[in-house]
């Protein structure tokens, strides 16, 4: 195991990583630009959808604002996949150090956890990252960069720090944040979330994580990895209830295998202080039992970020947990203002912000006609392994009455996998029974996420199996397994009639 | 007792059936006729079991093990207590809107461990008190009562109420807590409660009920078989040792040109290659041994062996290819393949008590056995005692092999064709 947090308790976190962050992001001494006439297009939020959008309208020549209250690159950057991964890399670190006797090598002592250095590397890969976001090369690109509360004052125009900015076109890309449990107690114990859990500067002996969601699942693995005792409590009874059962199943092993304890089926009933530690009561099944943690985090959703922007002025309609109400093209119910990304989607991610951005733009400043729903967007929660998945699962694609084949391949017959020492897993592809046309695919794998991408391109462009199967592989690598889903698709062609003819032709 | 390897199969068949039927002589109270979990001391009745001492009786008459007038009188024993035990939403009572909770105490017949109203536990009770119903057909007092009782038990059951508000069948129901978080999704042991649910006189199941249950199959192309997946290999035999399904298919079999019994044959062809590819490297693992299934297992405990650490389990629903697995073998599940994939079973059969004479004790094989763990023998850890629904299986398949006796008593069920057709099952013995 991990020995504990060897870092000096309560010691400050450098900072220089941090001010760099800021002055990239929310420089202090930024003065806002006089606005000049109408905008083409303001965009509201500096987040991943925000910040594309208005590179998108500036590089088509529009004239554009962009107005962020806080950060520009919003959670991605600050708060999200940025720092979080920068951690995960460093747990499996860990993890990798730990297992170092099932591949042959050996542990030199203890390992000691260093944990504010290893937060000091996440910042300063923030910092690094922060660089192409920054509010000076925004500005470079052309876009009105306006720090300051957006507030709509009719149907076309919006008010920021004292400036009232009217447009042509507006898009909304406020995205969201979490949800705060409604668990009695909890608020005064304090407790975590993604966007308080990246300045932790100790951490945390005992950790409870609330919900199995993806973030929930992500970080109770790799604080469990930094040495935490942590715990999984959630009402669902599996983890990632969204995914497929095989995946989740994969996942739980996982987890346990890290070391942490998992409660489904269970509800944290409420939370007391006593001392430095939490109490938290949880029930299951009729029992209730109370565990002792020197730390929450609360994962169990995302509420968009509606609030304050006087939507009603400018007739748009939204809803404070599904979001702004949007069509297929993004549009709200005011004609000239879109939304797009966390704000107004079910599908709460980066690139899904990025991508339903792109075609809000499109379809606000040129009569574009293209539709959310045409997108093929993929996801991946980053545990180890990590699960990946695009497209339909099979219960959409039976719930629509498509009849659905999944070929699956194990990662542990891939050899890459095998010789990695990273055989847990699957790649699962689901195509239209009787057809090679791939309806959606789900990866569990250390590296899914980069490996659904192929399949991403592959339903994108209409590319079936038998294409697939004619595509040659780089040997070895674990993304080969979708060349061998492909081979096994291959064989299925292979009818008892045809293997009679090609006997008959052999038979010389 | 000849060498398994000079015995001809209908004798080591008979000799395991025989032996797996003992279970039901040595651990049921007749008094009540509820039967044991395991035979280990102190364990309860398991409702489910009972089920399966009720098709096996029948079973032990046809062979000569069971005088039929003491078979008769031991299920009438067991109807009438499951008649005549309390029903109420009391956390003491027996059970409640006709089904039944979980674990019983063998004496009182009351609830224990706080265990659930369980729908499919109470499913194979039903199966158990049919398949008596069918059998116990003579003119006479006892066997009359027989079917009067298993009859009402099987109307009584509200199946209904069951759903708990939804489309498909909860799993179970706890007076301290109300229906279970899930219900039974995806492809599982629980064909058959849909196929009594949905016959029922009085209290029903909704037609929607099985294809929306179906909608979470997944027809999976997994080592060149296709199949309806499911990984413990006993999701593909419980409802199959009552239900004949060679040749009836419902929509889902009908769009994919297959039938659940050729389903249990390919899952059984997936659960060898999957031990003959052996992808952790457990030891015994091979083409004749495999069956990987819900089973006892050592314990909860990581264990560093060979230089590999292992996650074992204790009992545990074990499942390929997807795990858990922690190198625990289920004999029995492997064997309850007869019927569909025999050129499987009794070479894997011939295997357990050729590679690991020491598990099987006087031809009853345990729940479970783990060459990876160190043990007495070659075995490794080895499940004490038995497992009352490991027999009960073994007893019904081995008998469906040899002489289909609990098929065609079932085909005779007019609640178990009913069911099937109104699931939407057609064709073969249903014509």
């Amino acid at each position: 195991m991990t020995s504990p947090d060897t870092s000096p308790p309560g010691k400050p976190l450098d900072d220089r990583f941090h001010d760099y962050l800021v002055d990239q992001v929310h420089p202090p001494a930024w003065r806002n630009p006089k606005p000049a006439g109408k905008y083409n297009l303001v965009v509201i939020g500096a987040g991943p959808g925000g910040v594309i959008a208005a590179h998108e309208a500036a590089g088509l020549g529009a004239k554009v604002a962009l107005i962020e209250r806080d950060l520009i690159g919003g959670d991605r950057l600050n708060v999200g996949c940025v720092p979080s991964k920068a951690l995960i890399r460093t747990a499996r670190l860990y993890a990798g150090m730990r297992d170092a006797r099932s591949f042959g090598g050996q542990v030199p002592g203890d390992i000691g956890i260093g944990f504010a250095a290893v937060m000091e590397r996440m910042r300063r890969v923030q910092a690094h990252l922060s660089r192409a976001d920054s509010a000076r090369r925004l500005s470079e690109a052309g876009v009105d960069v306006y720090f300051g509360e957006a507030r709509f004052t009719g149907p076309c125009s919006v008010e920021v720090a004292g400036q009232t900015l009217r447009f042509k076109k507006a898009l909304i890309a406020t995205g969201a944040r979490p949800l705060t449990p409604p668990i009695p107690g909890l608020a005064e114990a304090g407790y975590l979330t993604n966007e308080n859990v990246f300045n932790l500067t100790v951490c945390p002996r005992r950790l409870l994580v609330i919900g199995g969601g993806p973030l929930g699942c992500e970080l109770a693995q790799a604080f469990s990895r930094f040495g935490s005792q942590v715990i999984i409590a959630q009402d669902d009874p599996m983890f990632l209830p969204k995914e497929e059962r095989d995946a989740a199943q994969i996942l739980s092993d996982s987890l346990a295998h890290d070391g942490i304890e998992i409660h489904l089926n269970t509800t944290v009933v409420a939370v007391r202080k006593d001392g430095a530690q939490k109490i938290v009561d949880l029930e299951s099944a009729g029992g209730t039992f109370s565990v002792s943690v020197d730390e929450i985090l609360a994962g169990i959703g995302r509420a968009p970020n509606v609030e304050g922007m006087n939507l009603e002025a400018a007739g748009i309609r939204y809803d404070t947990k599904a979001g702004i109400q949007v069509d297929d093209f993004l549009r709200t119910s005011n004609r000239r203002v879109y939304a797009a990304g966390d704000v107004c989607l079910d599908l709460k991610f980066t690139h899904a912000a990025e991508a339903s951005a792109r075609v809000a733009v499109r379809n606000a400043l040129f009569l574009g006609r293209k539709r959310l729903s045409d997108l093929v967007i993929p996801w991946c929660t980053y545990t180890d392994p990590e699960i990946a998945h695009v497209g339909l699962y099979v219960r959409e694609a039976r719930e629509k009455a498509i009849p659905v084949k999944t070929f699956t391949i194990l990662m542990h017959d891939v050899d890459r996998a095998v010789t990695d020492g990273e055989e847990e897993g699957f790649v699962k592809i689901h195509v239209r029974d009787g057809t090679d046309r791939i309806l959606g695919a789900t990866v569990v794998a250390s590296h899914a996420g980069e490996m659904i991408n192929g399949l991403s391109l592959a339903i994108t462009e209409g590319i079936g199996l038998r294409a697939l199967a004619r595509v040659i592989h780089t040997y070895p690598t674990q993304a080969e397994a979708i060349k061998m889903a492909a081979d096994a698709y291959t064989r299925t062609r292979l009818t008892p009639a045809r293997k009679s003819l090609a006997r008959r032709w052999l038979s010389w | 007792m000849a060498e398994p390897s000079a015995e001809t199969d209908e004798a080591l068949l008979d000799r395991f059936e025989r032996a797996a039927f003992g279970y039901f002589l040595d651990h049921v109270n007749p008094e009540n006729g509820l039967a044991a979990d395991t035979s280990r001391p102190g364990a309860p009745a398991s409702i489910a079991v009972v089920g399966f001492a009720l098709s096996c009786y029948p079973v032990g008459v046809e062979r000569g093990w069971m005088e039929r007038d003491d078979a008769a009188s031991r299920t009438l024993a067991t109807l009438d207590f499951f008649w005549n035990s309390r029903q109420s939403d009391q956390p003491d009572a027996t059970g409640y809107k006709g089904f039944y909770y979980h674990f019983l105490d063998m004496k009182t017949g009351l609830r224990v461990w706080q265990s659930e109203l369980s729908l499919i536990d109470t499913t194979l009770l039903l199966a158990g008190a049919l398949a008596a119903g069918v059998y116990f057909s003579a003119d006479n007092p006892v066997e009359a009562a027989i079917r009067a009782r298993a009859d009402a038990l099987y109307r009584r059951v509200d199946w209904q109420w069951a759903r708990g508000g939804g489309v498909t069948a909860r799993q179970g129901w706890k007076p301290e807590s109300g229906f279970l978080h899930y219900g039974w999704e995806g492809y599982s042991e629980a064909t058959i409660v849909y196929v009594l649910g949905l016959a029922s006189p009085a209290h029903p199941l909704s037609d929607d009920s099985f294809g929306a249950w179906t909608e979470t199959y997944q027809w999976e192309n997994i080592y060149d078989y296709e199949f309806l997946y499911a990984g413990p290999l006993f999701i593909h035999l419980f409802s199959q040792a009552w239900i004949d399904f060679a040749g009836i298919r419902d929509r889902f079999m009908r769009e994919k040109k297959s039938d659940y019994f050729e389903n249990s044959r390919r899952a059984a062809y997936v659960q060898r290659e999957y031990a003959w590819r052996n992808p952790h490297g457990f030891k015994g693992y091979g083409k004749d041994c495999w069956g990987i299934t819900a089973n006892d297992g050592p314990g909860y405990k990581t264990l560093q062996i060979d230089g590999r650490e292992r996650r074992l389990l204790g009992y545990a629903a074990r499942g390929v290819p997807f795990g858990p697995d922690d190198g625990t073998i289920g004999p029995c599940a492997a064997l309850a393949s007869l019927p569909f994939a025999p050129e499987l079973a009794l070479p894997a059969l011939r295997h357990f008590c050729a590679r690991y004479p020491g598990m099987t004790r006087d031809s009853r094989l345990p729940s479970g056995f783990n060459p990876t763990l160190p043990g007495a023998g070659p075995a490794g850890w080895v499940s004490e005692g038995y497992y009352g629904l490991d027999q009960g299986l073994l007893v019904l398949m081995i008998e469906n092999y040899r002489s289909g006796l609990i098929w065609k008593l079932m085909r005779q069920c007019p609640y178990i064709g009913g069911g099937l057709r109104r699931a939407g099952f057609t064709g073969g013995w249903l014509s």
